[in-house]
């Protein structure tokens, strides 16, 4: 329905023309603040004048957080996580929706239960586990006695150990582990129509064939949406690549951003820190820039 | 080629049966078309040919062989869906080839493939499209070359036309009958449209609530319907039924306010039927002539070649259709006549045919 209303278009458009102000604000005080020199950017209030030590405040938060190497473990953990999540998503939903197999009610509250629990909340036992990934079939063996019966028998003391702390996979590998990509397959896959299906088992293809040739390509727009808010998720992850990188061989961009920040009593270098928050934020609004094409080529061709 | 045999099929779901002990045998090169009304098991039984659905009991052989536990792609069906279930991200081309692409058949062998069939279907010059780009007949053609390209032993049809506007229903219709004639391919074809039934079968079966109520060619189940059910499900408008009952020297009708001089041979005294008459069988002559029955128009409806005159008679609502050029005004009163030939008994209790009234008097007196 097409309401043709001049007052409530007026309304209508300020609202939006606000709403806007509101989120592009922020942003354009960064990008000012960025360009001041050491004094200006402490004056109260700040200049809304833009300054002329843009390059010189980016060069410096360049070097000052060594972003180049950072922004590379944040680029290949963002693309880890969501090229993950995008598989790992389409299979199990894959699994849930087109398989009768039993305990299949049982395993999709399974995943259905990680909703709930966010990394946040689980991130000490979760960080156990990363710590020593082979610690839970650890605690298996000792508590059913195996070890023991194995160091008995064999003389072989049974001592699993696999650490991912400071390693790339451990920096991804927990970030994939949530349901929500899973849903969203899961609904798309529910409105695949089954006449879809059942036209590829009389053409002779099997399961994973009609998977391939014939689901994967149909949420080519799904994959691209899942992907871009996986990498935002993941590039703008702080507590977990905190805690895990011990090493500042694999920190990221978003949590060396903090060595940017002036500590108290030390030089208040806004200027350089904000620099610094412009350039992380780059990536992301790369990303989205990029994808938003197929989002619109996805609502413009509902191919169904 | 192959021959179709079903024996004793049946399917049920958890809670329901759906399908009820289906006995058909299909021979080789046959059109059969199922027919029936949403809901009577007809692409049920279709699906359970397809290996589409599980048989729950009796057993299905294609040429002999038993298909049971086989998995479609081994049964050597192919099948053309209602909704043509084309994939939408493949071109035409991709489309018709798919099925030999899974097979591994080599790119050439498959451009060449593809090729003929779409020479055959006339999709040529639409190879490279998607199928969003097409129409509904296009697409119906795409689907159905898709299912011709395997060079599969029976083609399966599920309500393949009925998504299609009137005009290209007809005209696909005699196309899948002229490929039929071309291809001689066992086919069996489903629809709830009795035109589209009637037209395309070499042997149509009726069905209902899972049950077969009658196999014959098209002619026969017009001709002489075995239930009430197949009497009214076929032919447009549909048979008028006035019940009767049996009494020494005839039937009574609606109420005792007219009777059918027959003899009753053989039925009890009391029993009762129903009398079914074929609007297009019914004659009007005027009012008050012997032998007519007298009923007052109510509705008159145009159909250009024809009308169709519904009536009153004594209460019960009778349609008469008729191409001579007699339009009454609704509220006058006509005189209907039948002959014995068109008229079919059936009895009221099981809705089976009575061939009992055949050897009465050729003109009944009313």
């Amino acid at each position: 329905m097409v309401e043709r209303t001049p007052i409530l278009n007026f309304v209508t458009h300020v609202i939006l023309f606000l709403g806007f102000l509101m989120a592009v604000a922020p942003f354009v005080i960064v990008a000012i603040a960025s360009s001041h020199n050491l004094k200006d950017v402490n004056d109260v209030p700040m200049s809304l004048l833009p300054g002329s030590d843009f390059w010189l405040n980016i060069k410096t938060a360049w070097t000052t957080a060594d972003l180049g190497p950072k922004l590379l473990n944040s680029f290949i953990m963002a693309t880890g996580v969501a090229a993950g999540k995008v598989i790992i998503s389409a299979l199990t939903a894959f699994s849930i929706v087109y398989f009768r197999y039993p305990g299949r009610t049982f395993i999709f509250w399974l995943i259905f239960i990680t909703l709930m629990l966010p990394l946040e909340v689980r991130i000490v036992p979760t960080y156990a586990v990363v710590a020593n990934v082979l610690s839970p079939y650890q605690t298996i063996l000792d508590l059913t006695g195996l070890s023991w019966l194995i160091e008995k028998v064999s003389g072989v003391q049974v001592s699993l150990s696999l650490g991912l702390l400071n390693s790339y996979s451990g920096l991804i590998l927990p970030l994939i582990a949530t349901a929500t990509g899973t849903f969203l397959y899961r609904q798309f896959f529910l409105t695949v129509p089954d006449e879809l299906t059942e036209a590829a088992r009389m053409d002779g293809a099997g399961a994973l064939r009609f998977f391939i040739d014939v689901l994967l390509p149909l949420s080519r727009t799904n994959m691209a949406a899942l992907g871009t808010i996986m990498f935002l998720y993941a590039w703008n992850q702080y507590l977990w690549p905190l805690l895990i990188t011990t090493d500042q061989s694999h920190a990221t961009a978003v949590t060396e951003l903090k060595q940017l920040i002036p500590n108290v009593g030390g030089i208040p270098e806004w200027n350089i820190a904000m620099a610094g928050t412009l350039i992380v934020m780059l990536p992301p609004l790369i990303v989205i820039v990029a994808m938003q094409r197929w989002f619109v080529r996805g609502l413009i061709a509902t191919e169904k | 080629m192959a021959s179709i045999t079903i024996r004793d099929v049946k399917k049920s779901y958890a809670k329901s049966q759906v399908v009820h002990g289906v006995d058909l045998d299909i021979a080789s090169g046959e059109f059969v078309v199922i027919l029936g009304p949403s809901g009577c098991g007809k692409s049920t039984l279709l699906r359970m040919i397809a290996g589409l659905e599980e048989i729950s009991g009796g057993e299905i052989a294609i040429d002999g062989t038993v298909v049971n536990k086989l998995e479609p792609r081994e049964r050597g069906c192919a099948m053309v869906f209602q909704n043509y279930a084309l994939y939408p991200h493949m071109s035409v081309a991709q489309n018709i080839g798919y099925s030999l692409k899974v097979a591994g058949v080599p790119a050439a062998e498959r451009t060449r493939r593809i090729q003929a069939v779409a020479r055959t279907l006339e999709l040529e010059h639409l190879l490279d499209r998607k199928p969003m780009a097409l129409s509904g007949g296009q697409r119906q053609r795409v689907a159905m070359g898709r299912a011709m390209i395997r060079e599969p032993k029976v083609f399966l049809f599920d309500e393949p036309l009925s998504n299609l506007d009137a005009k290209l229903r007809v005209q696909m219709r005699s196309e899948i009958r002229k490929l039929h004639r071309r291809l001689n391919a066992t086919s069996v074809f489903v629809t709830h449209d009795q035109v589209e039934a009637m037209t395309l079968a070499d042997r149509l079966v009726v069905m209902n609530g899972g049950r077969v109520e009658q196999v014959g060619t098209p002619g026969e189940i017009y001709n002489r319907p075995a239930s009430r059910f197949v009497a009214t499900f076929v032919g447009a408008p549909a048979m008028n039924i006035l019940e009767g009952t049996v009494e020494l020297d005839g039937i009574s009708l609606l109420g005792g306010s007219r009777r059918l001089a027959v003899q009753r041979a053989g039925l009890a005294v009391g029993a009762q039927v129903a009398v079914g008459i074929r609007p297009e069988a019914v004659r009007l002559v005027a009012p008050g002539t012997a032998g007519a029955l007298d009923a007052t128009v109510d509705l008159v409806e145009e159909l250009g070649a024809g009308r169709v005159i519904y009536v009153d008679l004594d209460g019960a609502s009778f349609s008469v259709m008729t191409s001579e050029a007699v339009h009454p005004d609704p509220g006058s009163t006509v005189g209907l006549r039948f002959l014995l030939d068109d008229m079919h008994f059936f009895s009221s209790q099981t809705g089976t045919r009575l061939e009992v009234f055949k050897a009465s008097v050729p003109e009944p007196a009313l």
